[in-house]
Order: C-alpha cells, then structure tokens, then sequence
C-alpha cells in the first residue's frame, strides 16, 4: 500500500440534475474522503467536468476512479495525478484592514492576486493558483506583523487539466 | 436520478402519429424485453399504471402481492430463473419505500430487475404532497441507475435503457420513477434504435495477452484451483467451465452463488468454501498455489481471513466489473471480460496435467474431514435429513430456493446440484424472508421443474403473507419449514460466541400447518422420520402448493464453521 495522498480526478459527466447527488453518495458511502469537488460546464453542451480532490493510497484512490466509472452518467474519469497537467483553484479572501492598505496591496501583488474590492475597513483579496500559492499566501497574511484579521474565505477548490492537445485521446 | 430533459435521442414517430400514454408505453417496454408478469401492489399515484396493465392483461400476468417486498424478491426470482429482466411495481410513498430492501439485495447479488414506482403528480413533487417520498433520493446508493421521468417524451428511451441496463454487463436493479400524471400524457415518441450510452460499456472477451498470461499461470501450476462464481451462471459460462476444469484437471470449488455452475458430484468438485463451507475445500484454498477466480467478487464470507487465503498462490481473476479486480485480493493476472467470451479464448491454450500429489492431497483431506456426514440423531428429525430427503425424492431435479441462516446452509451443502440456476440463495445482502417470494418468481418463470422453498421458521414469518398470493395465484409451490422454534443461527452464535446467553433467539411459533389451511393451502406438520418422509412423498406428488411444517432438532448446529477473523486452520467441524 502507498502513502497517502491527494489526487486530482477529472471526470467527463452527463449534465443531469442528479448527477451530483450520485457522485457525492458514492463518495460517501465507500469511505472515500474528498478534499474538493468543482464542477461546471464542459466544451461539449450536455456535459460537465468535474474535478474531485480525493485522499488516499494509490490502491484507494484506483477503487474510487473504477467505482466512479460504474456510474452510467460517467462518461470518463482520468487521475492526473502525478502527469503533466495544470491544477488549480481561485480563492477569495476577505481582510479587515485598518490604515496602510499599501502594504496589503503590495503582498497581494507579490503572490499575483488582485484586490477586487476596497471598503473602509476591509478589502476583498481574488487570489488564483495552486494550492499551495493560496496557502502560502494565507500564511503570509495571518501571520504579517500588521495583524491584519482574515474575515471570510471562500474558495473553489482545484480544477485541474491535463497539458498538451485533446486530440486524439479520449477524454 | 436522470434527468430526462437530457440528450434528445427521443424519436418523433411523425409517420404513424400513434399516440400512446405513458402506462402504454411501460407496458410496451415491458412486453418487447420479453418480459410476461408483473409482481405488484397498485395505489393511487399508480392507478394509471394499472389501467394501462388492465389493457395488457392478455399479454402481461399481473400478480398481485401481499408486500411489496414480495414484488422485490419474487421479481428477483424472475430473473434469476430466466436471465431476463424481472420487473416490480408499486405506488409511490410506502409502497416505494417497501422495495428498498429488494433493490438492495438485487444489487448485492447481481441480480436485474426494472422497478416501477408511481410518484406523485409533477405539479406536487416537493410539495410534501400525500405519498410523497424523494425514493429516487433513496433508491440512489441501492440501483445500478434510476430515473425520475418528468416528461412523457422522454419514456419510451428510458424504458428501453432501463431494460437493457439492467440485463447488460453485470446485471443490477434498474429503479423508474414515473409522476401520475406522466402514465396518463400521451407521446408519440418512440425509443431510438440504438442507445446514445456513452461511458457505459458493455464487456467483450477478455485481453487476449492477459489471457495468454493466464494460460501460463495456469498450465505451470502445481496445486490450482477454480473458485467459481454467480457470474458462471449470469453470462451462461458453465459448459466453458467444465471445459476448463476437465481440460486442465483442475479442481472446483464454489461460493455459495456458484453452487450448480459445476455439477457438485462430478470427482473434481470440492464442494462449497467459506464459513460454512466444506473443510476440505477450505483447506485446498490455503494450499493451493493458483486461484482461478471466475465470475466473484471475492465476498469475505467465502474468503474468511484474506491472509491467509492462498497466501502462496498466484491469482488469476476474471470478472466484468473492473472495480472487483483488486479489490479484495492482489491480482496476478486482471482479466476484465465477459466471463464466457474469455474461458472461450483461454480453452485452446489449457494443457492437461496430470496433478498426481494435488488431488492425493485433496483427497486424503476429504476422506478425512467428512464435512456432509449426518450424525445419528435417534430423539428427533435434523435438518440436514429434510434437505436430503427432498433430494432423494426429487431425483436431484428440483429447483431449490433457501431462505436466511442455517436453512440456507444446509440446503447449500446436503443436496447436489447438478446444473446452474438449480438453487437460489440472497447471499449478499441475506435478507430473511426472501424464499417464499422469489420461489413465487422462480415458478412462474419456469414451470418445467418442481420448487421447493426451503426456509426457517423466523424466515417465513417475515413474508408469510404471500401464502395468500400462492393461495390466489394457485403457484404450485412446496414449501418446507424447518421448523427449530428459534432463529437458530442467531442461536447458533449466540452458543459459540456469547456463552449461551440467549437472547431474541426463541420464536413462539404458530401452528404453520393451520395457518396454511387458514390460507386455503394444503399445510401439513411432521414430527417423527416417517412423517417427515411421508410429507415430503406427499408434497412431491400433490399437484399444488404445500405448506410442510417440519419440526426438526431445535438445537442443531450448521458445520463446518470458519469462526470469523480466523483461518481455515481453526474451522470447527462437527464433534459427534
Ligand atoms: C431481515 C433480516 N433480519 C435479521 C437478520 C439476521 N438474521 C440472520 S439469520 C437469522 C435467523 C434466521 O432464523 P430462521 O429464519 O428461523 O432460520 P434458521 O437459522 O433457524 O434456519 C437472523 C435473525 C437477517 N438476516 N435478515
């Protein structure tokens, strides 16, 4: 058995309403932990991608993408785990400031995010990237000797896409 | 659920403008899968659904069950008997919510059956409405696929997918929610020639360099052997499997699906494994050097403790559902297919070997651990001789079905099925109560071959009403209750594992033999050996459903028994 890990599974789905329920239900009831799901429309009309963030050991994490496959609104489930490919994710964080709002600004753009919002006493930070950048970027606010307090974080969890052309490869 | 507002593969049938409702369309879908009995109970969101069935009657049986839970299982019969699909229907609500342990088990087992359930009216879904339930909600982890039909149009595709899902591949429970409202609409759409099923594939024989792979395992083997499955019997591989085993001279064993799929008095057949299975066979899968794995999935009842289960043996495995390979044992050799498909591309390439030490071993472990003998019981009937007694008069030529606990154990072991879908068990989800009703289906599938309901007395209870149905219908049925007045495998571990404390274990049962006539069928209750033989000549002669109330040994244990989470090495066998 491998270490843990997380992998990154992109999955070709049926846009039905349903579909969501059924991928989450056998998530759960197979013990599969899922650290993020994104899903949103496809290039092709009545499909979506998903995007499953899923924890485990390699054997595990194989056993998710064949249960996954057995769905019949499943078209394809790839594990880029590990391949050449671009993962990411788009967070939004919300920082209460109070004076020097250049330095925020200054960091902000250090770890190529944008502030897409300014009120008196908060600002709104759009951060995208891998993980890691968000986190790190995170880090780096909590612990800034300004004390600025994060208010709010939302973020989409990681979509993820394999480099190179489509073409000629299924899925 | 699916949506059906999807892909639009519906077809316009602008030609002939036939307009057909909904309920038309099902019973249509229903007829062309060759499908000829419903099992069902109506109410209000599916009345129009029976009106469409009152139409058909000429063409489809309705029968009309006492739960829907017998729709369920007996449905499962059905399909187990035939290889078609079984269908069950019922009405929304609690009539929906009863199939759910059928839909269940039919997924454990591998079993296809289409089930029809009335939802409320569109204009009520979500509305908390009178017999509202979100059953598409609940049926989700228990189906193989399920749709929620909110436009007629879209029924006739539905329908057909539903039926072909259901029978294709490795066969499941197909759930069909239908709004009131969609049996009454009319549509003049028709199914598509061929389904739009992307994603879903359905098996071909399996990789010719596996199975190339395979054939060397195999063919370099010392100590082989086939542990056959329920999917022998699904994709119709038993010849193939014969081939193999006496090609090859390699020993059989089989799980508790696979009972039938080799004839079980043929030398190289090695009974059953598992807990309860027979000593012998177990032993062979700790020794064994190569497991050939056909059509299972490897449940832990067979395996036991997975350590120590052919910890020197390569393992080749045949399957068609991918997520079986790998899942429990380290593969050697994954081979996804069709299981008759692939034994077909693997025959030519077995090479016969003579195995002279392998089956001296077998066999010195079979002559000594007699796992089938009966013990002498002077004071009462055991169980054990009801199975064979039933075997003796049948010549071997009945079908069958057992119920939950030790019944079903013993009428596993003592009774030798020669051919595949001669015995029926649900040994996934072991849901008591199973073998009145899918008796029901099996008969009315088949009528060729005597069936015999082999059940406990707890068992029974659970769908005694359906003696009602087998009253109505006239199903010439026999059942035989062994009868010990308690849930004697709960008894039975109770004994083993909790010092005899026993509790929940007793059954304060009625007199079944009245409650038969009571029911206007024929019941009849033995004591002593010459009444239990004399009621079994009887049933099998009597032409006609028969109720046997035999009151066998209330203590008797099954053996041999795997104690759970240890190895062959500890099985208990039978003390006297
Ligand atoms: C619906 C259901 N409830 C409970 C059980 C647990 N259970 C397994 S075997 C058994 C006892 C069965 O007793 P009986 O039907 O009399 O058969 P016997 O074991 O005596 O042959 C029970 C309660 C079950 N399998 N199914």
């Amino acid at each position: 058995m491998s270490e843990p890990q997380v992998h990154t599974l992109v999955a070709t789905v049926q846009d039905h309403p349903g579909v969501l329920t059924r991928v989450a239900s056998l998530f759960r009831r197979r013990g599969f932990n899922i650290a993020s799901l994104a899903v949103g429309h496809s290039e092709e009309p009545g499909y979506s991608r998903m995007t499953i963030a899923v924890e485990g050991s390699a054997d595990e994490v194989s056993q998710c993408e064949k249960q996954l496959y057995k769905l019949i609104e499943v078209d394809s489930v790839r594990n880029l785990t590990g391949t050449a490919a671009i993962i990411c994710e788009l967070a939004l964080i919300k920082i209460r400031v109070s004076a020097r709002s250049d330095e925020l600004d200054k960091v902000t753009r250090n770890h190529g995010g944008e502030i897409v919002d300014r009120s008196e006493s908060s600002m709104i930070v759009q951060m995208p990237g891998d993980q890691k950048r968000v986190d790190q970027f995170l880090d780096v606010i909590s612990g800034h000797p300004d004390a600025w307090l994060i208010e709010e974080i939302s973020r989409t969890g990681a979509i993820a896409m394999a480099r190179g052309s489509t073409h000629g490869r299924n899925g | 659920m699916s949506s059906t507002n999807g892909r639009s593969t519906n077809v316009v049938n602008t030609d002939s403008q036939i307009a057909r409702s909904g309920g038309d369309v099902v019973c249509d879908a229903i007829l062309e899968a060759g499908v000829d009995v419903v099992f069902g109970m109506p109410g209000g969101a599916s009345l129009p659904f029976y009106d469409a069935l009152y139409r058909y009657q000429d063409r489809i049986r309705h029968v009309l069950i006492r739960h829907e839970q017998a729709a369920g299982f007996a449905a499962n019969g059905y399909a187990r008997a035939t290889g078609k699909v079984g269908v069950a229907t019922s009405t929304s609500g609690p009539g929906a919510t009863n199939l759910v342990t059928c839909m269940a088990n039919d997924m454990m087992d591998s079993v296809g059956v289409v089930y029809i359930t009335g939802q409320v009216a569109r204009p009520a879904i979500g509305s908390d409405a009178f017999q509202e339930t979100d059953i598409t909600g609940i049926s989700i982890p228990v189906t193989k696929h399920s749709y929620l039909v909110l436009d007629v149009d879209d029924l006739p595709r539905v329908m057909k997918e539903a039926f072909y899902i259901a029978s294709s591949g490795r066969p499941g429970p197909v759930h069909v929610d239908i709004p009131k409202d969609v049996f009454v609409e009319t549509t003049t759409c028709t199914a598509p020639q061929s389904l739009d099923l992307r994603g879903y594939i359905t098996p071909t024989a399996g990789d010719a360099a596996l199975v190339a792979r395979a054939a060397e395992v195999i063919n370099a083997a010392d100590r082989p052997i086939i542990m056959a499955g329920h999917g022998i019997d699904i994709s119709g591989a038993a010849e193939q499997l014969f081939a193999l085993a006496t090609r090859g001279n390699i020993p059989v064993v089989s799980t508790l699906h696979g009972v039938g799929t080799f004839p079980e008095t043929h030398p190289l057949s090695f009974g059953m494994l598992g807990m309860h299975g027979l000593a012998y066979a177990n032993f062979a899968m700790g020794k064994t050097d190569c497991i050939i794995g056909l059509g299972t999935r490897f449940d832990d009842r067979a395996v036991g403790k997975v350590e120590e289960f052919g910890p020197d043996a390569k393992v080749v495995h045949i399957d068609v559902d991918p997520a079986e390979i790998g899942k429990v044992l380290a593969t050697d050799v994954p081979i996804v297919g069709d299981l008759k498909m692939t034994l077909e591309r693997l025959l030519p390439l077995i090479n016969h070997h003579d195995r002279k030490a392998w089956f001296s071993q077998l066999d010195s472990w079979r002559g000594r651990h007699r796992s089938l003998d009966i013990p002498e019981s002077p004071e009462s009937v055991l169980p054990q001789e009801v199975v064979r007694a039933i075997y003796e008069v049948s010549g071997g030529d009945a079908r069958v079905i057992a119920d939950v606990g030790q019944n079903q154990m013993w009428a596993a072991q003592h009774f030798w099925y020669e051919k595949p879908r001669m015995f029926f068990s649900a040994g996934g989800l072991g849901p008591m109560g199973y073998a009145l009703p899918a008796a029901m289906g099996v008969k009315l599938a088949d009528d060729r071959r005597d069936v015999w309901c082999v059940t406990g007395d707890g068992g029974l209870l659970i769908n005694i009403q359906e003696f009602n149905t087998l009253a109505a219908e006239g199903i010439n049925l026999k059942v035989a209750i062994l009868n010990n007045a308690h849930l004697g495998m709960i008894r039975q571990w109770q004994e083993f594992f909790y010092e005899g404390r026993y509790m929940g274990a007793y059954l304060d049962n009625p007199d079944f033999a009245a409650v038969a006539k009571s029911f206007g069928l024929h019941g009849v209750g033995a004591t002593t050996r010459e009444e239990m033989n004399s009621a079994i000549e009887m049933a099998h002669a009597h032409d006609g459903p028969v109720v046997l109330d035999l009151h066998v040994d209330q203590v008797e244990n099954v053996y041999p028994m795997i104690v759970p989470g240890t190895g062959v090495a500890s099985v208990i066998e039978d003390p006297r």
